[in-house]
């Protein structure tokens, strides 16, 4: 098919215009103004708060950790692809929420050179080995995680000595480990107050150890809400996930413990952020909604029987290969299609 | 609430804004036609005239002894100057009549011949509708005449006046001047009587205010016709997204309108067939829209069949700058020209001049699944995973996730972020199927016939 081919108009006002060439294409001719890159940084602009509210509560070196991340997680994704002669597709914004979310999950402290090495993960391992955008199996923020978890577990649970905050002089825990092992007790001792309020004030505004960008409920609510708004992400799924796990861990250890448990962690970054990520989440809505209810149960499962405190990474990428199947089981009715059972 | 389908859909930027106000024009006779043999769905016709045969506007030209077949009728008076493979808008060639024009444009013997339809049958009604040649003007030109001769019993006729294709305006147009509307308000009726069906519906989006308006005035002494404000969503005007709008009906995959009661025909084929069966008149001449950001006068024609792109184009100005795609149909699925000199046939609804910025395309890049082709599908299917089935040559995944019931609307293209040319996948795929199923139907007549 030749694309291009020789029109001629003789139009009265038209006579400069003696020869132009016509494009042949396929229908529609017409596109919406839609695009990945939009999409994208839209991503980044949506975790942008988190982050900034990161590097004001922990100070220089979680801003250390973000740009390392970031700018290691784009130049090997420029040198992959330089080498492997594939398009460079560094401006279209993937690798920058790949790095900025890797930083937003590891502890503010983490060594520099360790960002490095979960970039490597996330970025050549996890998604360009797989073929680049859209063909990872795995979110490739978590992989990088996962990857720094295992390599250098105390590194990846070492948490920011805080000074002049709430929890003072309770350096080197996160709440949800501090509840894992030394229950409600414990979690009102890190607080220094057994008023669940403002415990929960606290953990909604972020003034709490944790990962790096996990910290702030509300910055990452609102940034949530904001994708939502455009349309790139589905509410049911931060929804179905978050009250998964509230509803299972009410059921467990009562209300309170349900709300602590659903502001702690990295559930809301990764209900919002990273079970919605479309590349390794299901297609359909239905399927997203199964996928989201797993990762909630998983977290759970985790949280109260596993060895980690923390759930939400792994659970997420167990779920990651269940999405075939589930994409595979759950699909749309097609119009017209008489739905089985009924006659 | 406006009626619409349930599942899928989007919105693309109308674009009706060019011709909309631009009330029917009619140019002058060109000094020449060419009347393709092929301009409807099924087998193409034979020409019944050679060159240097003097032939009477009306006067049948070609015809075929196929069952689905719609005769061709000459447009003007003159001469038969050619018959050969010429340019069509929808192919690369195909057998056409050339006429010169005699200017005198005088009518056939017998044309035009007055009914009252009141008096006729249905039979002879069908009869009349045969002889003139009517097809759906909406774009698949299937012959009227077949598709009003239901084999399965009906009880609902709709219009289909969605319009849902940007930039056209030519039936809003019809649907809003006195002349065409009185010939719809007739052809309705007539087709209901045809049918032998108690009610109609007009289907028309809501972006349309005053078209149904008017045709609700139009039709407020008719109680078994309703006029049907449908929500302005693309692809409303789809047939089964119409029936499903107007009766909650849905027909199933691969099946046709009559199984669920229904017929539907654009509002270009109604007036048609008012001409056809009260006047006589052939099917010679139909109503497009010439529009487009590169146009510098959009206009709404009636237009001869025969009538090339380019005299089209010259009448309503020329172009206003350098178009970068010139569209047979609407933007949606209409097709891509790459010459001028291609004519007007029965189902060429718009002439579409765009320029390069109106239709940014954007380069393909891999599927990140976001699934938002899913969403926009009307057809329950799941687009992005077809397109890579597709690529792949998957040829039975393509069928096991329902290809063949894709209706080629381009929603899911038209919202793709990653600007993947999901329908051209889809087309493949279509094509390979059909031909993998012919090959294994003969295979299996041949092993019957052995047994």
């Amino acid at each position: 098919m030749s694309p291009e081919a020789k029109g001629q108009t003789n139009g009265k006002d038209a006579k400069d215009m003696q020869e132009f060439k016509l494009t042949v294409a396929s229908s529609p001719h017409v596109r919406c103004n839609e695009t990945i890159p939009k999409i994208m940084w839209n991503v980044v602009a949506a975790l942008v708060p988190a982050a900034a509210f990161g590097v004001y509560y922990f100070g220089v070196n979680a801003l250390v950790n973000i740009i390392v991340a970031i700018v290691s997680a784009v130049v090997f994704e420029f040198l992959w692809e330089k080498l492997m002669h594939k398009r460079v597709t560094i401006k279209d914004g993937s690798a920058v929420i790949t790095g900025l979310l890797l930083a937003m999950c590891c502890p503010p402290s983490l060594p520099w050179w360790m960002s490095i090495i979960g970039s490597f993960l996330a970025i050549v391992v996890c998604k360009q080995a797989m073929g680049g955008l859209g063909y990872n199996i795995f979110n490739p923020a978590h992989v990088g995680r996962a990857g720094l978890m295992v390599s250098w577990p105390i590194a990846m649970t070492t948490w920011t000595q805080l000074n002049g905050t709430v929890i003072d002089g309770v350096a080197g825990a996160t709440p949800l480990n501090v509840f894992k092992h030394g229950g409600v007790d414990a979690l009102f001792n890190l607080f220094g107050t057994n008023d669940w309020g403002s415990i929960y004030q606290s953990l909604f505004f972020g003034f709490r150890n944790g990962s790096l960008g996990e910290t702030s409920t509300v910055l990452l609510i609102l940034g949530g809400l904001w994708l939502i708004y455009k349309g790139y992400i589905n509410w049911q799924v931060p929804v179905i996930m978050i009250a998964t796990v509230g509803v299972l861990m009410g059921a467990f250890y009562g209300v309170n413990v349900a709300i602590f448990e659903m502001m702690a962690g990295g559930l809301i970054i990764g209900a919002f952020f990273m079970a919605t990520d479309m590349v390794t989440a299901p297609i359909t809505l239905k399927g997203q909604m199964i996928f989201a209810l797993g990762c909630g149960l998983i977290t759970v499962l985790i949280r109260t029987l596993g060895g980690y405190p923390e759930g939400v990474c792994y659970s997420i990428l167990l779920m990651n290969t269940l999405t075939p199947l589930i994409d595979r089981l759950v699909k749309p009715t097609v119009f017209g299609a008489v739905k089985k059972g009924a006659k | 609430m406006l009626n619409t389908f349930k599942r899928g859909g989007v919105h693309p930027d109308d674009g009706k804004i060019y011709a909309k106000d631009k009330a029917i024009e009619t140019p002058a006779v060109p000094a020449q036609v060419v009347i393709p043999m092929s301009q409807h769905f099924g087998a193409p016709c034979t020409p019944t005239v050679k060159v240097g045969d003097l032939v009477k506007k009306g006067q049948l030209i070609g015809t075929s002894d196929a069952f689905l077949h719609a005769d061709i009728h000459a447009s003007t008076s003159g001469k038969v100057i050619k018959v050969a493979p010429m340019p069509h808008n929808m192919m690369v060639k195909c057998m056409a009549v050339v006429i010169e024009a005699d200017g005198k444009d005088e009518w056939a013997e017998g044309i035009p011949q007055a009914h009252d339809w009141k008096q006729l049958d249905s039979k002879e009604i069908l009869e009349l509708i045969k002889k003139a040649g009517v097809v759906g003007c909406g774009g698949a030109t299937f012959p009227a005449h077949v598709k009003l001769a239901p084999n399965k019993p009906v009880d609902t006729f709709i219009v289909n006046g969605a319009e849902c294709e940007p930039y056209l305006t030519c039936d809003y147009r019809a649907m809003v001047e006195k002349e065409t509307t009185d010939k719809l308000v007739t052809g309705v009726q007539i087709c209901m009587k045809v049918l032998g069906v108690k009610k109609a519906f007009i289907g028309i989006e809501d972006n349309k205010p005053e078209a149904i308006q008017n045709l609700t005035e139009a039709f407020k002494d008719i109680p078994e016709v309703t006029v049907l404000a449908c929500k302005t969503k693309y692809p409303q005007g789809a047939e089964k997204m119409m029936i499903e709008a107007c009766t909650g009906r849905q027909v199933e995959p691969g099946g046709l309108p009559m199984n669920v009661g229904c017929v539907v025909s654009n509002v270009g084929t109604v007036i048609a067939i008012t001409d056809a069966v009260c006047q006589g008149i052939p099917f010679i001449e139909r109503l497009t829209t010439v529009t487009g950001d590169c146009i510098k006068e959009p206009k709404n024609l009636r237009l001869r069949i025969g009538t090339t792109f380019q005299e089209a184009i010259d009448y309503c100005g020329g172009f206003s700058k350098q178009p970068d795609r010139l569209i047979a149909g609407g933007p949606m699925m209409g097709l891509a020209q790459y010459q001028l000199d291609v004519p007007i046939t029965k189902g060429a609804s718009g002439i579409l001049a765009l320029s390069p910025e109106k239709c940014q395309v954007g380069e393909e890049s891999p599927c990140i699944r976001c699934g938002r082709c899913v969403e926009a599908c009307p057809m329950g299917l799941i687009p992005s995973q077809l397109s890579i089935f597709s690529s792949c040559q998957a040829w039975d995944k393509c069928m096991e996730y329902g290809v063949m019931n894709c209706v080629e609307c381009g929603s899911c293209v038209y919202t793709c972020p990653a600007k993947r040319n999901i329908v051209q996948y889809i087309r493949n795929a279509k094509g390979q199927c059909k031909a993998i199923q012919r090959v294994a139907q003969a295979k299996a007549e041949a092993q019957k016939a052995k047994n």
